[in-house]
């Protein structure tokens, strides 16, 4: 054919020019450029999204795992039965004990040949009032005096900020203040090397419970975790349920009607309600109405199960109707009820899917703070309850509640542990969503 | 020729879906101990008429039914009847394979077992066997009875959707296109199942393949639009028509 013939074509209506497959025509070039382009932009979106969430990790991780870390005083004491004695017998116990041990200390210091300047008072500053945890410890076992006890007394706070690298020469002005002094800094030094001050993990941060301004540094989350573990059995026990009741009521059995469309809309109406509706829901029926104890996790457990219910709902009947409907035809086909046809093979196929809901359903419960607030679990708690069941209805936090107590406190201590109680509140929710991919894994490997 | 007595009786029978009228005015006698075929266009309504027969239709929630279907002379659509029993005695081989997700064994065992047809492990066994066996599936399947029935071909998962429906030794058995997926060796096998069901049961079998429905079926009725055109001996149905349309259907001018 010779290229007058091809124009000819070219030029009759109905006929297309004859083209090379090895050339792009102008289309087929626009279109791979909008596809390109749109590649593009999702790299950025993704970029820009991992950006925010390393942004974020670091700034979790640099900010709170100092609170995992804790200066302390290491020191091998041997209390004489005359010291207690004598101590007991005192008006200001306390403060006898702690002369007791900072005379003590400083004689070992100096055994050591440590020639460094200080006194009692210096002492003080670096190890706090030690007095109420020594009398503490050797009131609840009497028999270790006159025995060598391996104590690790928590370090006062610029102590520990000092070893952490968060407070230094810089931030002590002049002669310094009764907290501290810039010679200070130099005793730590030393003392560092001889070992009698050293940085450990701090389990008591973990395990431990909530404590006043004068110990900072012995706050730990621990009872509060407890608290946040109470509310999640509540919620889960009445939550999955009733949930997964309602959802295949709703979804197998119900007749479709103006009715089951208005719950319907209710559900999902709920699940957009603002949480601290709940709370305030939970405050006037559960606590005011019913007399239901205040703080407890009994409350916020009944309160977030509210919260949680339209999430499990949803998830589940979007489970049960991706079902295929054959598998329902199949087992009523043969024979089988209603009934046994949705528990036999329906419910089954539907598990991953209702579980990854609950599981989801529960890790938001478990971050959730306004609630908690309106029916007081934010208080200022000091113990761990004394039983199992009692825990349900003593006063308790949460882990938000007290990262949000800890978030609004002045000392930096705090602060610092508000970033560590981030952490362990972030540990269990990827731990949760881990057991979620890992359970819809098992259960949907099986065909 | 036929002196089978009556097992299904539908009269004045109409189907709607929401606004569609599916099935039209269809009276049909369906006898026991014979082979019956449905043929027709596609979307002419076989599915649906035989979906009345063991109440499917009440699944379907636009589908609405009229007229009266008598088993053994009992309404099937009167209010007292439980539909579940229905289905227990009217067994259903769907158009589209639908095996449960579930081991082969327990696809076929689920019937009997809701039903409490075996005492014991051995008798199920049995069961479970014979039922295999009858649907052409047992030497493919008895090294892996343990094996998902999904993961079956699907001309091997309509048999055994076939061995599940005998296995609970229905009275009737409704079956939409078993042979649509399957080779003619396992077609034949299936036919021969359907000989042999027909010594002690009724059998409905809707087929698109003319000579399907001459080999296996003794009655043919054959449905256009929702209406019931013609319905009588196989033999005069594909030989001598008495209908236009029927004529031109199985002539192949129609369809
Ligand atoms: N669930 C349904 N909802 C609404 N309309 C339906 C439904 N099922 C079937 N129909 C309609 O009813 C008519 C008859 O359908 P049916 O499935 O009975 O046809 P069929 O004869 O079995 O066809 P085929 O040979 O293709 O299987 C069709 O027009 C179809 O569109
Ligand atoms: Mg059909």
């Amino acid at each position: 054919m010779t290229d007058a013939a091809t124009d000819g074509l070219a030029a009759a209506p109905g006929k297309k020019k004859r083209s090379s497959l090895l050339e792009l025509d102008a289309r087929t070039k626009r279109r791979n450029a909008a596809e390109a382009r749109f590649k593009a932009y999702g790299i950025i979106a993704i970029t820009a999204g991992l950006c925010f969430l390393v942004g974020l990790v670091w700034a979790i991780l640099s900010n709170g795992l100092p609170a995992f870390q804790q200066a302390v005083v290491k020191l091998d004491y041997t209390m004489t039965q005359e010291q207690f004695d004598e101590a007991e017998a005192a008006v200001l116990k306390t403060a006898v004990y702690t002369d007791q041990f900072v005379a003590y200390f400083s004689d070992r210091v100096r055994e050591q040949g440590i020639e460094a300047e200080f006194d009692a008072d210096t002492i003080e500053r670096l190890l706090g009032k030690v007095g109420g945890t020594i009398r503490a410890f050797y009131r609840e076992n009497p028999d270790h005096i006159g025995q060598p006890v391996a104590f690790e007394l928590s370090a006062a706070s610029r102590v520990d900020r000092y070893l952490k690298g968060t407070f230094d020469r810089g931030d002590v002005s002049g002669e310094g203040n009764r907290f501290f002094v810039p010679s200070d800094f130099d005793l730590v030094d030393t003392l560092q090397e001889a070992g009698f001050i050293a940085q450990v993990f701090n389990w008591n941060f973990i395990t431990g419970v909530d404590s006043g301004v004068d110990n900072a540094g012995g706050a730990g989350i621990g009872a509060s975790v407890l608290g946040s573990f109470l509310m999640m059995i509540v919620v889960l026990l009445l939550a999955l349920p009733i949930g997964v009741a309602a959802s295949i009521y709703l979804e197998e059995f119900a007749p479709k009607n103006w009715f089951t469309d208005f719950i319907e809309v209710n559900i999902s109406n709920l699940a957009a309600v603002p949480s601290i509706v709940f709370g305030i829901l939970g405050l006037a029926v559960f606590i005011q109405f019913a007399g239901m104890p205040q703080s407890a996790p009994l409350v916020g457990g009944l309160v977030l199960t509210l919260m949680t219910l339209p999430t499990i709902i949803i998830s589940t009947r979007a489970s049960l109707k991706s079902v295929p409907p054959s598998i329902r035809d199949a087992a009523l086909g043969v024979g089988a009820s209603k009934m046994q046809a949705v528990f036999h093979h329906v419910l089954p196929l539907a598990a991953p899917g209702i579980l990854t809901g609950t599981i989801i359903g529960l890790a938001q419960a478990l971050g959730e703070t306004a609630p908690l607030l309106l029916i007081g679990m934010v208080g200022f708690i000091a113990r761990y309850p004394d039983s199992f069941l009692g825990g349900f209805e003593g006063p308790n936090s949460a882990m938000p509640a007290q990262i949000y107590n800890w978030a609004s406190r002045s000392d930096v201590v705090f602060t610092e542990k508000a970033w560590g109680g981030i952490i362990i509140l972030l540990i269990f929710l990827v731990s949760m969503n881990l057991i979620a991919i890992l359970l819809r894994r098992r259960f949907e490997r099986r065909w | 020729m036929s002196t089978n007595e009556i097992k299904i009786s539908a009269k004045d029978v109409q189907v709607y879906y929401g606004e569609t009228h599916a099935i039209k005015d269809v009276s049909v006698d369906i006898e026991d101990k014979t082979v019956t075929a449905f043929i027709g266009p596609s979307g002419c309504g076989k599915s649906t008429f035989l979906r009345c027969i063991n109440r499917m239709n009440d699944t379907i929630d636009v589908a609405r039914v009229e007229g009266e279907i008598k088993l053994d002379d009992e309404d099937i659509y009167d209010k007292d009847v439980d539909p579940v029993q229905l289905r227990a005695k009217v067994g259903m081989v769907f158009q589209k394979p639908n095996p449960f997700p579930k081991s082969i064994y327990d696809n076929v065992a689920y019937g009997p077992k809701i039903h409490g047809l075996a005492k014991n492990k051995a008798e199920l066994d049995q069961i479970v066997e014979n039922a295999l066996k009858r649907a052409a599936l047992w030497d493919e399947a008895k090294d892996r009875l343990q094996a998902p029935g999904t993961g079956l071909s699907g001309g091997q998962q309509q048999r055994l959707c076939i061995a599940r429906a005998v296995a609970t030794e229905p009275e009737v058995l409704l079956m939409d296109e078993p042979c649509s997926a399957l080779d003619p060796i396992a077609t034949a096998q299936v036919e021969e199942l359907i000989d042999e069901l027909k010594q002690n049961y009724s059998v409905v079998i809707v087929t698109h393949s003319m000579q399907q429905a001459a080999r296996v079926s003794q009655k043919t009725a054959f449905f256009h639009l929702g209406n019931l055109v013609e319905y009588g001996e196989t033999g005069q149905i594909f030989t001598n028509p008495n209908d236009k349309r029927t004529e031109s259907y199985i002539t192949g001018r129609i369809g």
